[in-house]
């Protein structure tokens, strides 16, 4: 029996790809946006040596890069699928809570992984600031505040672009695990599709070909920015 | 909790060592065909130079997961494969196919980390032993490589880690290693936490010791700097007060 392209497109499944593909963009466009928030306020804690804190720091992002991923989602999975079951049961929303739950677990979970690296990358690009320009400013008497604002935060921004670029090609790969815990997403669907039809060459290969359209399309954004920003710069 | 680390540690432990297998076959396989793309990616050939760029640039495009998947349950449909006694050697056994993915995953990661080595290695040297009349095969040998290798070997540890990572994800098709066992316990034991700790920790440990034999390399192939690096390594001057 011949099974193809026109056969994946007739019985229907490219609309289920394409819903499946634009789940694993949204949870990988979530999950970046907290790790980004989480790598500032890591990044900052972990560059200004705030004392009790950055220990905290250093502890999860040693822990989180340091573990598999797999692992971290079976953690946050096992460990609430109960709790979570019993009080959605309680309010009496069981059957309609599942996908967003899986939804929920899989953004803390790649956020929390996307959070440690990006931690580093904004780690690293405070420190590439020249301590000049902040003893400067701290001389003309600005606020801390202020130089953050005016100094630190522009300057980080522009060299960290090639950092979290990695850190979000890593996440957009990374949402391909949640489809352990049951998330319908691009993966997730590719592994349906594959048993339904007993043709798994053709699914994973689709799924392998989508997910290198995201990489190379954001590829292609992150580059676009990254001449931008060298344009803007002084010679 | 003690009946709990009794019944874990020994199983977490078998799959420790599965881990270990699984990382260092895929590593060595990995690490040699890494040079070699490297190695074909800075050719002149431009057949060979685009066929580098494009393995590179398709397994860092895509997930491990689905690399893995595809070999084992998409390239065994195929009767190319079925009908060749090799190459189903390779794909029927879970084991073998992850560290078949893990092996091309990895040598395109390699490839780029060595590709940023060699073009490192400064052009005057190759011509200095060209002029010497060493041949091609000796100059690599001596000059190119050992100067490449020192200068990706950091960025090569942290893709180490990212490999032992990776053999995680061979527990998705019944190769049961830490993680494998790890997720079979917790849903035995519902000891979450304290099998995800153990398993943790199992982890952490062949990290630290990846990252101190990598240590041991460079100290080895940096020993022409060892006593100087200590003393031009000033202390990073306090900016506690900014920014926080």
């Amino acid at each position: 029996m011949e099974f193809g392209l026109w056969q994946v497109w007739e019985a229907g499944w490219v609309t289920a790809i394409l819903r499946g593909a634009s789940i694993t963009i949204l949870v990988g466009l979530v999950s970046m946006t907290a790790g980004l928030v989480i790598g500032v306020v890591c990044g900052l804690i972990k560059w200004a040596r705030i004392f009790p804190l950055s220990l905290l720091v250093d502890a999860y992002t040693s822990l989180v890069r340091g573990v598999p991923e797999l692992l971290i989602i079976y953690l946050l999975f096992f460990s609430s699928v109960e709790f979570v079951t019993k009080v959605v049961t309680a309010f009496g929303y069981a059957g309609v809570a599942e996908s967003g739950y899986a939804f929920v677990i899989a953004v803390i979970a790649i956020g929390a992984i996307s959070g440690a690296y990006s931690t580093e990358v904004v780690r690293g690009a405070l420190g590439a600031i020249p301590d000049g320009h902040i003893e400067a400013a701290r001389a003309l008497g600005l606020s801390g505040g202020r130089i953050f604002r005016r100094i630190i935060a522009p300057q980080m921004l522009r060299i960290a672009v090639p950092g979290i670029n990695n850190v979000w090609q890593t996440t957009i790969k990374d949402t391909a695990l949640v489809s352990v815990v049951g998330l319908q997403e691009l993966m997730r669907i590719s592994f349906i599709g594959a048993n339904s039809t007993r043709h798994p060459f053709i699914f994973y290969l689709i799924a392998a070909v989508v997910y290198l359209v995201i990489t190379l399309v954001s590829q292609t954004g992150f580059d676009g920015i990254e001449r931008l920003l060298r344009l803007r710069t002084r010679k | 909790m003690i009946d709990l680390i009794q019944l874990a540690v020994p199983v977490l432990l078998k799959g420790l060592w599965v881990t270990a297998v699984l990382t260092f076959i895929s590593v060595l396989i990995g690490f040699n065909l890494g040079l070699g793309l490297a190695l074909m990616r800075l050719s002149s050939n431009r057949f060979l130079s685009g066929f580098a760029k494009y393995y590179s640039n398709v397994f860092r495009g895509t997930p491990l997961l689905v690399q893995i998947f595809l070999f084992y349950y998409g390239l065994g449909q195929l009767s190319l494969i079925k009908d060749n006694a090799v190459l189903w050697w390779l794909i029927s056994d879970g084991a073998r196919c992850a560290v078949l993915a893990l092996a091309l995953n990895t040598a395109a990661y390699t490839s780029e980390i060595l590709r940023g080595g060699l073009m490192s290695v400064p052009v005057g040297l190759v011509e200095a032993a060209q002029a010497c009349g060493m041949s091609r095969m000796l100059r690599f040998r001596r000059i190119e490589f050992p100067l490449a290798i020192r200068q990706a070997l950091p960025a090569y540890g942290n893709e180490l880690i990212l490999v032992v990572k990776g053999t995680s994800l061979a527990s998705t098709i019944t190769v049961l290693e830490i993680t494998g066992y790890a997720k079979r316990l917790m849903s035995q034991t519902f000891a979450i936490f304290e099998i995800f700790a153990i398993a943790g920790v199992l982890y952490l440990v062949i990290n630290l010791l990846l990252i101190g034999i990598i240590r041991a390399i460079e100290r080895f192939l940096m020993r022409h700097e060892t006593s100087s690096v200590r003393y031009l390594a000033a202390p990073q001057p306090n900016r506690s007060t900014v920014g926080s």
